[in-house]
């Protein structure tokens, strides 16, 4: 499902001549199959030295993956990549040296390679040296990521709250970040906290993480959420499919390719909330994730805007899940995990979609106000934003705003439904319950927004 | 969940009539735990190159989604279509094949003219009642569209001898005989063989016998089209039926139909009656108040009560009891499709109940004139006397009772398909009422069929 400007100049004699000519070359980007390694090769693990304490965690925890793990950057390797713990660097010249090490093996990262930063947040009360020290690590990875070839990634993970370097959520998100599942995410900078007290253990099985799970899919019958069903399927979850009845054809496909049920409902229903909760209750016996995918666009100029277009996208795109997040969190839903699908359209913005645009960063907003809501109950509520992805809708675009979508990335390329897919099944998983009210962008480094 | 109830409440067999027997003491329920259908598509329309296992796989398929049935064996599936290919011997075992069950799931056809899907659920519950099965799919499919064209009696024996003939001399030979006029194909005819008479020339005569007036009929299908408009609006059937081929509801369905406009409409059946002493209303039959050719497949999910709670699967009725009857339209002088009148008395007195204790009375509209030549007939004492073997009128039905979500006239009837729509829309109904009232809520079933056939079934809630 590459583009066929990706497929082109990876393939034959295109590919000779794209090299010669010095066209860009979208790279084919390596993509998560049950029981292939973690990375593409072995892992450099760096640090300034007051964060070495923390790297040595981390690196103890990747010897334990099963992954090749390096301290000393050596011109043997083909790195597979490269983990940069700057945790404890308190001025700005106590990074230089890990840096530079980085720097060093750059042009020896093998396709499809990542570099990772774990770091800390600047927080109100630090000194300016240590603040500057701190935001510096994102200016740098978000600058790194850019200078990357390949499929290669950059993305750090920034520790708050006091969070360990070692934490399950920590750990649980510098594996993904290592891992082909993130393969379209690049240039982020994730949040990890701590996980709140009495928060449960990390699962045993890392390649079937919701096992014994039960995630309702919106907008499952076509496109990402189609996606989105097959993944957490395939991480062990039993999925309930939910979509329109009029989209029922498509619903029943996905239901039966997952194992999944499928629930005909429209989720701008007064009682969709309470209609999943029962449906999840009854016939599965329980209620660990929803996916907000369902969304629509009515694309139109905010001079030509109908009443019917603006208000048919926010019933859809927002006050669906602010209502069913209200019902599932009035019900008392223990440790349920929240994913929406919000959009660099609504970091960016984009003209004709104001709608859109207010839907999508209706969305942002309202999962920072959920995140501590739904946190006392011991879960969490995320967002995922998917930048140009390859799917029937964005197949429909004008073939140069197409083309111009594709190729305003680091990646140079849309992102494919799964990609998106990874990022929400990430966020489902029970590991993750350190990262709250954040926004996680699927995007290939995406030139809009920041 | 789905908490088992006792039926003692209702006496089940403590009056069986002369003609039954009592259910048979020791069996179990068998529970309707939902049902899956797609919309019903007037011929050659949006399924006219969807064959009757496709649309049955579909109907399967949305089932098996709504259910979860993914890789699932169940004891049987049961359903068959009227017009069938020879091709499709096996049409219901390929369509498992196709579908997401468990290919060890068993199959198989039968076929009972407009009363195949009525007849296959009887079929499915009988064998959970008796054990023989845990769970099971009904259903039926047909299509117009895609119907089977023979070739003629001719051609067809030319044909046969060619492909017994040894040599290529006696091939020749076997193909010499074939005429000009033997190479007309042979459309498919739904004809009474015995009579040559169409269902509706039949029914014309039923109906002008019973002497029911144009005005009634056209009330029966205004009735049918504004009660299924507003059950879809109300989301009745969104988890009843699952779209296909971007065909999202019933496309026979008129919402905005008028008394107005079927009266516009010019009389299609009995016209050759309109002079005669036996019609004194003339011709009253048009294509409003008649059902059109449709295209069409349906299913529902039967299960004993222990199947379903091991499923967690909910449940929405008890599959009770049915009866089926057959009357001689040959050579006495009963209705071609008034089998059904016979046989509900026979099954009531079984279970003894009367006309009283249901809710709901799904009555198969074949023809508007079909409900309302059954209703004056158990209400007329002397038929039911002379006829029915019954002491007096069998009784009334509060026609606010009948196809309250709209019948074949608005739906359509795929034959095959019309027995499964019907008992998910009455499990349905009996479920949400009960639901309501906390009471026991019953719903009577009545198809008739070609052949002068009919099946009938008593539907309760758990």
């Amino acid at each position: 499902m590459t583009d066929s400007y990706t497929r082109l100049v990876n393939t034959g004699i295109t590919k000779t001549l794209s090299k010669k000519l010095g066209l860009p070359r979208p790279a084919v980007l390596r993509r998560h199959r049950p029981g292939e390694p973690l990375t593409v090769g072995p892992v450099l693990v760096v640090s300034d030295a007051a964060s070495k304490p923390d790297a040595d965690a981390v690196a103890q925890t990747l010897l334990g993956w099963g992954t090749d793990v390096r301290r000393e950057p050596s011109d043997d390797a083909r790195w597979g990549a490269v983990v940069l713990v700057v945790t404890e660097a308190a001025r700005p010249a106590d990074v230089s040296d890990a840096v530079l090490a980085v720097g060093s093996v750059l042009r020896r990262l093998a396709p499809n390679g990542r570099v990772v930063t774990v770091s800390r947040a600047a927080t109100d009360g630090d000194s300016p040296e240590l603040a500057a020290t701190r935001a510096g690590v994102d200016g740098f990875l978000r600058s790194l990521a850019k200078e990357l070839r390949a499929g290669a990634t950059g993305n750090g993970i920034v520790l708050t709250g006091g969070a360990a370097a070692d934490s399950t959520s920590a750990l649980a998100t510098l594996r993904f970040f290592l891992s082909a599942r993130s393969a379209f995410v690049d240039g982020q900078l994730l949040p990890v906290g701590p996980a709140p007290a009495g928060a449960e253990d990390a699962p045993v099985d890392d390649d079937r993480p919701l096992a014994g799970r039960v995630a309702v899919v919106t907008g499952a019958a076509r496109g990402i959420g189609v996606a989105i069903a097959k993944t957490l399927a395939r991480d062990g979850a039993s999925v309930i499919c939910v979509d329109v009845p009029a989209a029922g054809e498509g619903l029943a496909r996905t239901a039966n390719a997952v194992g999944g049920t499928a629930l005909q409902l429209d989720v701008t229903a007064d009682d969709a909330g309470t209609r999943i909760l029962e449906h999840a209750r009854s016939r599965h016996g329980r209620l660990d994730v929803v996916v907000h995918n369902a969304g629509i666009l009515r694309d139109k100029l905010l001079a030509n805007m109908k009443p019917e277009q603006w208000d048919a996208v926010t019933a859809v795109n927002l006050a669906s899940q602010l209502r069913i997040n209200a019902q599932l969190l009035e019900a008392g839903v223990q440790g349920l995990r929240i994913v929406s699908l919000a959009s660099i359209a609504g970091i960016a913005g984009n003209r004709g979609q104001t709608n859109y645009g207010f839907s999508k960063a209706g969305v942002i907003g309202h999962t920072r106000a959920t995140a501590p809501l739904v946190a006392r109950l011991g879960g969490t509520a995320n967002a995922v934003a998917p930048g140009f992805i390859e799917t029937e809708m964005t197949r429909t675009i004008p073939a140069v705003t197409r083309e111009m979508g594709r190729r305003a990335s680091s990646l140079q390329q849309g992102g494919l439904p799964v990609d998106v897919a990874e990022a929400v099944a990430f966020l489902a998983s029970p590991a993750t319950v350190g990262v709250n009210g954040e926004v996680l962008r699927v995007c290939g480094q995406s030139w809009l927004g920041r | 969940m789905a908490t088992r109830k006792t039926t003692t409440g209702t006496a089940r067999g403590a009056s069986s009539g002369s003609t039954g027997s009592a259910p048979a003491a020791g069996v179990r329920d068998a529970v309707i735990v939902g049902g899956n259908r797609i919309p019903f598509s007037r011929a050659g329309k949006k399924y006219a190159d969807a064959s009757n296992q496709e649309m049955f796989t579909a109907a399967l398929e949305g089932l098996v989604a709504r259910f979860g049935l993914q890789g699932e064996r169940l004891g049987e599936v049961v359903g068959g279509a009227v017009l069938k290919h020879s091709r499709d011997f096996n049409l219901v075992r390929e369509a498992v094949l196709g579908s997401s069950l468990s290919p060890q799931t068993p199959a198989f056809d039968l076929q009972q003219a407009c009363a195949t899907g009525l007849e296959a659920t009887i079929n499915v519950a009988n064998k959970i009642r008796l054990g023989q099965i845990d769970s099971g799919v009904a259903g039926g499919t047909d299509t117009i569209s895609d119907a089977p064209v023979a070739v003629s009696e001719g051609l067809r024996r030319a044909l046969l001898a060619a492909s017994h003939a040894k040599t290529l001399q006696g091939r020749l030979k076997a193909f010499a005989r074939i005429r000009p006029a033997d190479l007309k194909p042979l459309t498919p005819a739904t004809d009474e063989p015995r009579t040559g008479l169409s269902m509706g020339e039949h029914q014309a005569i039923t109906t002008a016998r019973w002497g029911i007036t144009r005005e009634a009929q056209d009330e029966v299908a205004l009735a049918s089209h504004q009660n299924l408009a507003q059950a879809w609006d109300a989301g009745f059937f969104d988890d009843l039926v699952t779209p296909f081929r971007g065909l999202t509801r019933d496309d026979n369905l008129r919402p905005d139909t008028s008394l107005e406009k079927l009266a516009s409409l010019k009389p299609v059946f009995g016209k050759s009656l309109a002079s005669s002493s036996e019609s004194p209303v003339g011709p009253t039959m048009t294509a409003g108040n008649s059902t059109p050719l449709t295209d069409g497949a349906s299913t529902v999910l039967l299960a004993s009560t222990e199947w379903a709670e091991a499923h967690d699967l909910p449940v929405l009725a008890r599959f009770v009891d049915a009866e089926t009857a057959a009357v001689d339209f040959v050579h006495g002088h009963e209705g071609l499709l008034m089998a059904p009148v016979h046989a509900v008395p026979r099954l009531l007195a079984r279970n003894g109940m009367t006309l009283a204790d249901f809710d709901f009375f799904e009555i198969h509209e074949a023809f508007a004139s079909t409900v309302l030549t059954t209703l004056a007939a158990w209400e007329d004492a002397d038929y039911c006397k002379n006829e029915l073997g019954l002491p007096g009128a069998f009784g009334s039905v509060d026609r606010a009772k009948i196809n309250v979500n709209g019948s074949s006239l608005a739906a359509g009837h795929p034959f095959a398909a019309t027995g499964g729509r019907i008992v998910a829309t009455a499990a349905k109904l009996v479920s949400q009422r009960a639901a309501e009232t906390g009471e026991t809520a019953r719903a009577l079933v009545s198809v008739c069929a070609a052949g002068g056939l009919g099946a009938t079934a008593i539907i309760e809630s758990v």
